[in-house]
């Protein structure tokens, strides 16, 4: 379904830096028993999150109010695993509309991008220093340009390009999604499965 | 002539056009669902006013979140009660082939595709699963997909990708004893690493590969996204052809003929390159456990857990986290630890030639008092199958639990979880925290391993146990 445009993207961040971080993590198995795609939010990371009485764990990161912010900072290999969409659901539901990390995972980007939250991909010196500057201070503020393909930390100016193929970022501006544009070829389809 | 991989044959036979500076039009063959990917696809179907535009692409099954026991009667647990129904809704509604529970053909979705001879050599299939990669095993190009692209393929019968770069994955000579399939792929996982595939679909060649039969080469594609790959495939031969022939839904008479002697077209040509190669010796893999919080960190059964020398920032952390959960500190060794689960089953080891070789290695012998051992099969096919063999008799007289097929413990959607804190080896295939139940802790191996431990009741290597 169509969905939120996304142009430029300027708030606080959440930092984390764990790598390998799978898709059982973000939404366990056994909170994917819904039919519709609302809500899944309240169980993001989850085990992570509370305890098995539901009491908050207050070493992770969702727990600590000194962060906040519409930007999740993850480490390297994120979202491997599980192509289970729910991931990218509950990471937005929860309030995330850009994921930076050093490298995604494969399904968890298309993932991503299919539903319109931006997956940024930026160098492991450049992930470091996002690190470094929101533990250093929580309301340091980042930029994210889609037009520019641009990600700045705006305290000390430093910025880094990210890439994106030209299809995928005009959905995104305009909020538009895949099924559109295979829609308004269904002729073409037709075509192709009938010489099948 | 451009020399070419199997994989862009198939992959450039597919696309219905190339957008400029953007992915590929990709035509789907065929389309697996399940009950837990597939609703909001279908509800956004209806939103959009749409419906299923060549419904004889799909078959669906319900799997993930179905009970093992009682498949019988009514699931009493309620949302995944609705998911299966929903599932039964929709197909119903847009006339798709479904293997319910109960019926001949039901069981997990990468299983029962091979089984009915939907899978064959040279087609595209995906599923909201990442094992779809499983199917690569006929030489098909096959992967996982979000529930966004469930919705295009209902739709529109094509996703939008941009075609991954090749890697091809040789290994080369004979598999010692008591070394499996599963080995090897757990194998190639610890040395490419969890993300050293990503971006890549993966061609597994060589001697080794070629000699194991359509079952154990599976497990090995099944497990090509553990290691970040889209997906991996293995060219078809007469291992292939023999497996599919006769099959319900393999072509027949001529037309078995006309797609054989295509299939046979299915190589990658000599001289064709790789973004990738990585070449192993079968010699040097031995029983294979893993020992962390995912597929890549894995170990021969007899080896020690990597010390962090040489580990620094994050990286370190991350390791250190990681065997923190699972309990066990850098340097010591696996074997002679103490196990309190092992499980058997999964779209990875849950067919008839897994279900073969833990019976024929516990055949008069008894698990350990240690053990709670459960033995989930693939399929119906492969439970009926395991049946007629007597091979069921011999496993619950060593005291395995036999469950009803479906997905069960491999990610403990359903009732099969593994209590927190417990040591589960497992035949499935990942191990992250929490994946066979919250807390739980999973060491990942063959059959055979699994075997091994369940009698002894310890990590152990199986090539001191069963000899031969």
């Amino acid at each position: 379904m169509a969905y939120d445009k996304f142009t430029v993207l300027r708030d606080t961040a959440v930092p984390l830096p764990t790598e390998n971080v799978d898709t059982d993590q973000i939404i366990p198995a056994r909170f994917l028993k819904a039919t519709e795609r609302e809500g899944f939010g309240d169980n993001l990371f989850r085990d992570w999150r509370y305890d098995v009485e539901g009491n908050p764990k207050k070493d992770f990161v969702l727990n600590d109010t000194t962060y906040f912010g519409k930007i999740l900072v993850a480490g390297k290999n994120f979202g491997s695993g599980s192509s289970r969409e729910h991931a990218v659901w509950a990471i937005y539901d929860y309030g995330f509309r850009c994921v930076v990390s050093s490298f995604f995972a494969d399904i968890f980007k298309n993932n991503c991008l299919n539903i319109g939250v931006l997956p940024v991909t930026v160098s492991a010196e450049f992930a470091d220093k996002l690190f470094a500057a929101i533990t250093a201070d929580p309301k340091t503020e980042i930029e994210i340009s889609l037009p520019e393909q641009k990600i700045t930390l705006l305290a000390t100016g430093e910025s880094e390009s990210f890439d994106i193929n030209e299809y995928k970022k005009d959905n995104m501006q305009n909020g538009f999604d895949d099924i559109d544009y295979l829609l308004n070829m269904s002729s073409e389809i037709d075509a192709f499965a009938a010489s099948r | 002539m451009e020399k070419t991989t199997l994989f862009d044959k198939i992959w450039d036979s597919h696309v219905v056009k190339s957008v400029p500076a953007g992915p590929d039009v990709f035509f789907i063959d065929k389309h697996f669902i399940h009950e837990v990917t597939s609703p909001v696809a279908f509800l956004n179907l209806e939103k959009r006013g749409i419906g299923v535009k060549y419904p004889h692409r799909t078959i669906a099954t319900p799997d993930h979140n179905v009970p093992t026991v009682d498949q019988d009667q009514t699931i009493k647990d309620k949302l995944s009660r609705m998911q299966v129904e929903k599932l039964r809704e929709n197909c119903k509604k847009y006339g798709i082939e479904l293997h319910d529970l109960g019926s001949a053909h039901h069981g997990i979705v990468h299983v029962i595709g091979p089984e009915l001879g939907v899978t064959q050599p040279g087609m595209t299939i995906v599923c909201g699963d990442s094992h779809t990669s499983t199917h690569g095993a006929f030489g098909a190009i096959a992967f996982g997909i979000g529930t966004s692209e469930v919705e295009m393929v209902l739709a529109t019968q094509c996703i939008m990708q941009s075609k991954p770069k090749k890697m091809r994955i040789s290994v080369e000579g004979e598999l010692g004893n008591g070394v499996t399939s599963k080995d090897i792929i757990l194998y190639i996982i610890s040395k490419i690493s969890a993300a050293g595939a990503t971006g890549y679909f993966v061609e597994y060649a060589g001697s080794a590969i070629r000699n194991l039969s359509m079952e154990a080469r599976m497990t090995i594609c099944n497990m090509s996204i553990e290691m970040g790959a889209r997906g991996g495939l293995i060219a078809p031969d007469d291992t292939t052809f023999n497996y599919l022939k006769g099959k319900q839904y393999a072509p027949a008479g001529e037309e078995w003929n006309q797609a054989v002697a295509h299939w046979k077209t299915l190589r990658t040509d000599d001289g064709a390159t790789f973004d990738k190669e990585y070449h192993y010796d079968a010699a040097d893999i031995e029983p294979m456990i893993t020992y962390g919080t995912n597929p890549g960190m894995g170990i021969k059964v007899v080896g020690s857990i990597p010390t962090t020398e040489g580990m620094e920032g994050s990286n370190k952390t991350s390791y250190l986290k990681s065997l923190d959960y699972m309990g066990f500190a850098p340097g010591e060794s696996v074997k002679g630890k103490q196990v309190d689960y092992v499980f058997v089953g999964s779209c990875t080891n849950g067919r008839i030639e897994d279900i073969r070789s833990v019976a024929e290695f516990v055949k008069g012998k008894r698990k350990a008092d240690n053990i709670t051992a459960w033995i989930v099969p693939g399929s119906r096919e492969v439970e009926k199958q395991a049946y007629e063999e007597g091979l069921v008799k011999i496993l619950e007289d060593a005291g395995f639990e036999l469950r009803q097929p479906g997905c069960s413990a491999c990610l403990a959607m359903n009732d099969d979880k593994i209590p927190s804190g417990k040591l589960a080896v497992s035949t499935s295939n990942r191990n992250f925290e929490g994946r066979q139940g919250p807390g739980a802790r999973t060491m990942l191996a063959s059959p055979l391993t699994v075997a091994a431990v369940a009698v002894t009741g310890m990590i152990t290597d199986p090539r001191e146990v069963f000899p031969n």
